[in-house]
């Protein structure tokens, strides 16, 4: 099948890749643009390890066809940080031990910070029906569900 | 214990950041579908969709004409001669005449890419013959059941066993009947559980290159390097040393990373292939059906109790499936089935028997969940009926330092007692319960192992040190490694890196598992840490003139024993590293050794649930893990074991089982429908972690990784009991089989 071009913006890069169309988004990230950050645990949407925000959405890589990227605005794991500076949820996820083996954290990560910027102040249940995507088989998600709470606490500190 | 017995660490025992954690919030590390080679080619796998069939033809003709295919491998590829569970592997990796499970790898194609290589594995054409197939323990042990392999029972087997049994277990000691006519209650059982998925979010993944000469490197997500080394060159007929192994970080992996699967499938294609690199990444689907589940059991136990509680004898018969090959972990169930428990007579009956199912992998304490299941749901029964505390009866009849184990040793230092009465003491025991809410009990054991164990630290040029280790690690064992390092050598944690090597850099080591990671390469560790202090005392005393014997090391420094000794000042492990090029070279330390001292890890889990009685649906309240943990080293990442652990059980105990239709092929092969616990499932999993220390290691240390996962299932299933009045034997307890259990129980 014959390849396209893509033209998209990648954590605030522009960025080109040539994708085959069956490729999805997750595929070009990882092996077009070398950003492998992002997981493929499952290809079908029910585990998380490849949560991205598109235009600010967040949805599983791997269920976005990497030509849909054309035009759009991706965010990834890569791009949360600033230069040297973590995020404080990635601050929180370190301080808590929030990972062991780390696959599953660049999603939860990705899908946590989506929840902050719509709900700074989340409950504790919110917190775990909003991550009920994010698939973790290592923490039993107590230590992932008290980091999100700090990181939130942290944030709203530092807001106000 | 005591305060006063509790030994002042300075860095043992704190929560410092774990050395990989940078790279693991920000993407940075690399897994292993995270890296590409120059000229590097994709693997994919043609898997049989029949239970059991005979392999009449492949043709691979149409694939090989596909633009871009470079390689395809069969059976025919691989060199024949092999035996016992070198055959296993082999067979397993690439069926022979017979596919033996759905999902069984068949054929192997490389190409130029990805989806290159799936359409030419679409082409290869393979031609079977439909076998009649058996799935279930107790149908494959029937004397009419399909025969998976003619002649596949070892010495142990009695002469006119059922075909599928391969391997049989009897062992116990005491008069049981005896035991039995003494008790005021004696129940008999028979129980279920399905076989479950170790789970672990990462596929398996690897990046192998072999050239025509057989010497190859491997990339590859694995719990232990040099057990894939060992393996890939056994199935291969290469020469071990030939290959060289380099584990990527692992994304989980809870015993189901310990072995192979398409590993030699990638080295097969690059040899096929002029040696260009070849990467394989497994899909879900077939992680689910091709790799590692755990067994499936089916189990029968008898108990006899006096009116106080005390147990006088117990019988256990297990039958556990393990797949299409021998290896079902029967006997480790059999072994910890009553290990918690004082027993003056026990019997143990064990039958390992052949399915047409995936070969069993490891799965976190393997086989001690299922035996777990059924002694503690029926001692908790036995309870009721006698109208005993289960946790004052656990109490009562719970073993101790020196006892004599259920299984035949004499158990070491324990702290099962300890682990009980810190529950007993524990504040969830007294929460109040509702209407359809029930609390349950149970214990759970595992071993410690230790293993083959290789380490070697090195001193840097400014006082700094690294240390090289084997076992991947899978939660946090850099950091514990480095505690421990640190503390030994009385520098800072933040001065010591912990890197996981490859299969050139260091002795044989096994894998990180049997919960032995921070116990043997811990220990190890501190060898290493200790013979690099007693050189760099050497380099000190011959500086000062004194004798090596005068010179003792505190504080991260080399100071003069006493004051018989001389009046130097200390001399720092950085004074000591900056000129070692010029007082006899490079300081290291190593340390080989199988270590002794393993310390078993006895733990108790208390579960509150309730029960919608219109949909039989249980949702956990509350859940409360304690567990010994000898020492706890960073307790942190100790509560991480114990909180994954009891996750994964309850998954087990609730909602995860392998779904097989009539035609024998697995309905559950993604993780829609094999669904393990999500965040929204969960309260928060309350931890209190016993430190009972290890006499055996330098600081205490018990593995903890696997005794948590052995609890839930009885746990809940006594819950659900106490909430519902029905009393489950089979697993997994969803909402429809606790429906019906309700109703049966109601009409009873």
């Amino acid at each position: 099948m014959s390849k396209m071009h893509v033209t998209t913006t990648v954590n605030g890069d522009e960025a080109e890749f040539l994708a085959d169309p069956r490729e999805t988004l997750l595929d070009c990230l990882r092996d077009h643009l070398g950003l492998t950050g992002s997981k493929e645990g499952c290809g079908t949407g029910d585990c998380g390890a490849c949560s991205v925000t598109l235009d600010g959405e967040l949805v599983c890589s791997c269920l976005v066809l990497g030509v849909e990227a054309a035009g759009k605005r991706v965010e990834t794991i890569e791009g949360m940080a600033n230069g040297n500076e973590l995020h404080p949820l990635q601050r929180k996820f370190i301080e808590h031990a929030a990972l062991q083996c780390g696959f599953c954290t660049p999603g939860f990560l990705v899908a946590a910070k989506a929840l902050l910027e719509r709900n700074p102040d989340p409950t504790e249940t919110e917190v775990r029906y909003w991550l009920a995507g994010n698939l973790c088989r290592c923490t039993g998600y107590d230590k992932i569900v008290r980091a999100v709470l700090d990181a939130a606490a942290d944030m709203r500190k530092e807001a106000a | 214990m005591a305060k006063d017995e509790i030994r002042e660490f300075r860095l043992v025992g704190t929560r410092p950041d774990r050395p990989d954690g940078l790279d693991k919030v920000t993407g940075r590390a690399r897994y292993g579908a995270d890296i590409s080679a120059p000229g590097m080619l994709w693997g994919a796998v043609v898997r049989s969709p029949h239970a059991h069939a005979r392999i009449v033809r492949i043709d691979s003709s149409k694939a090989e004409a596909l633009a871009g295919v470079k390689a395809v491998v069969t059976r025919a590829d691989f060199p024949t001669g092999l035996t016992g569970e070198d055959w296993n592997l082999q067979e397993n990796t690439m069926a022979g005449e017979k596919a033996l499970y759905d999902g069984h790898a068949v054929a192997a194609v490389a190409a130029t890419s990805a989806l290159r290589a799936q359409e030419a594995a679409r082409l290869i054409e393979v031609e079977y013959e439909v076998l009649p197939h058996v799935i279930d323990v107790d149908d494959a042990i029937r004397p009419d059941a399909p025969v998976i392999r003619e002649g596949a029972a070892d010495a142990t087997v009695p002469e006119g066993m059922p075909p599928n049994v391969v391997r049989y277990i009897d062992f116990g000691r005491g008069d049981i009947e005896a035991g039995f006519a003494e008790a005021d209650l004696v129940m008999e059982r028979s129980y279920k559980t399905e076989a479950t998925h170790q789970g672990y979010i990462e596929p398996h993944a690897c990046l192998g290159q072999l050239g025509e000469d057989g010497k190859g490197e491997m990339w590859v997500c694995t719990q232990g390097q040099w057990f894939i080394r060992r393996m890939c060159t056994a199935v291969l007929g290469l020469e071990t040393s030939q290959l060289r192994v380099t584990p990527s970080e692992i994304g989980g992996g809870f015993g189901g990373k310990t072995t192979i699967f398409m590993e030699p499938l990638s080295l097969a294609l690059s040899r096929k292939a002029g040696g260009r690199p070849v990467k394989i990444v497994m899909s879900r689907s077939e992680v689910l059906r091709a790799t590692g589940p755990t067994a499936s059991a089916s189990m029968d136990v008898k108990i006899g109790m006096k009116k106080d509680g005390t147990l006088t004898a117990a019988r256990a018969e297990f039958r556990m499936q393990g797949g299409a090959f021998p290896g079902a972990p029967v006997d480790m169930a059999l072994y910890c089935a009553f290990a918690p428990y004082k027993l003056p007579a026990v019997q143990h009956i064990g039958y390992d028997v052949l399915a047409n199912r995936p070969k069993c992998a490891a799965y976190r304490a393997p086989g001690s969940p299922m035996g777990a299941f059924a002694v503690e749901s029926l001692l908790d029964e036995m309870c009721r009926e006698l109208d005993l505390d289960p946790l004052e009866m656990r109490l009562k009849n719970a073993v101790n330092t020196g006892d004599t184990s259920s299984y035949g040793p004499k158990f070491g230092t324990i702290g099962l007692i300890e682990t009980l009465e810190a529950t007993r003491a524990h504040p969830n025991l007294s929460a109040p319960l509702g209407p359809n809410q029930g609390r349950g009990i149970a214990t759970g054991y595992w071993f410690n192992h230790n293993g083959e164990t290789s380490v070697s630290m090195a001193l840097s040029e400014d006082g700094t040190v690294q240390v090289s280790i084997g076992t991947p690690d899978i939660g946090g064992s850099r950091a514990s490694i480095a505690l421990m390092t640190a503390e030994t050598l009385g520098i800072p944690y933040e001065d010591v890196r912990v890197n996981v090597v490859e299969t050139g850099a260091l002795g044989v080591n096994e894998p990180t598992h049997g919960s032995r990671a921070t116990f043997a390469c811990g220990k190890a560790a501190v060898e290493a840490a200790r013979q690099a202090i007693g050189e760099m005392c050497r380099r000190a005393a011959s500086e000062w003139g004194i004798d090596p014997e005068a010179v003792e090391w505190m504080n991260g420094a080399a100071q003069p024993a006493g004051p018989n000794a001389g009046e130097f000042p200390p001399m720092t492990i950085a004074e000591i590293a900056g000129k070692m090029g010029s007082t006899g070279g490079p300081i290291s330390g190593h340390h080989e050794s199988v270590p002794d001292g393993v310390g078993a890890s006895f733990g108790c889990h208390v579960v509150d649930v309730e029960v919608d009685p219109e949909t039989g649906r249980t949702t956990i309240l509350r859940y409360l893990v304690v567990q010994d943990a000898g020492r706890a080293i960073h307790p942190s990442y100790v509560e991480g074991q114990y909180q994954g652990g009891a996750v994964q059980g309850i998954g087990w105990a609730l909602n995860e089982a392998y779904i097989y239709g009539e035609d024998g092929r697995l309905q559950n092969s993604v993780f829609l429908d094999y669904r393990v616990p999500v965040a929204s499932d969960l309260p928060m999993i309350d931890t209190e972690i016993v430190e009972v220390p290890n006499p055996g290691h330098p600081f205490g240390v018990r593995g903890v990784g696997e005794t948590g996962i052995t609890p839930p299932l009885p746990a809940i299933a006594n819950a659900i009991h106490q909430a519902t009045g029905a009393r489950l034997r089979q697993l997994p307890m969803s909402p429809p089989r606790v429906l019906a259990a309700i109703g049966e129980a109601r009409q009873g």
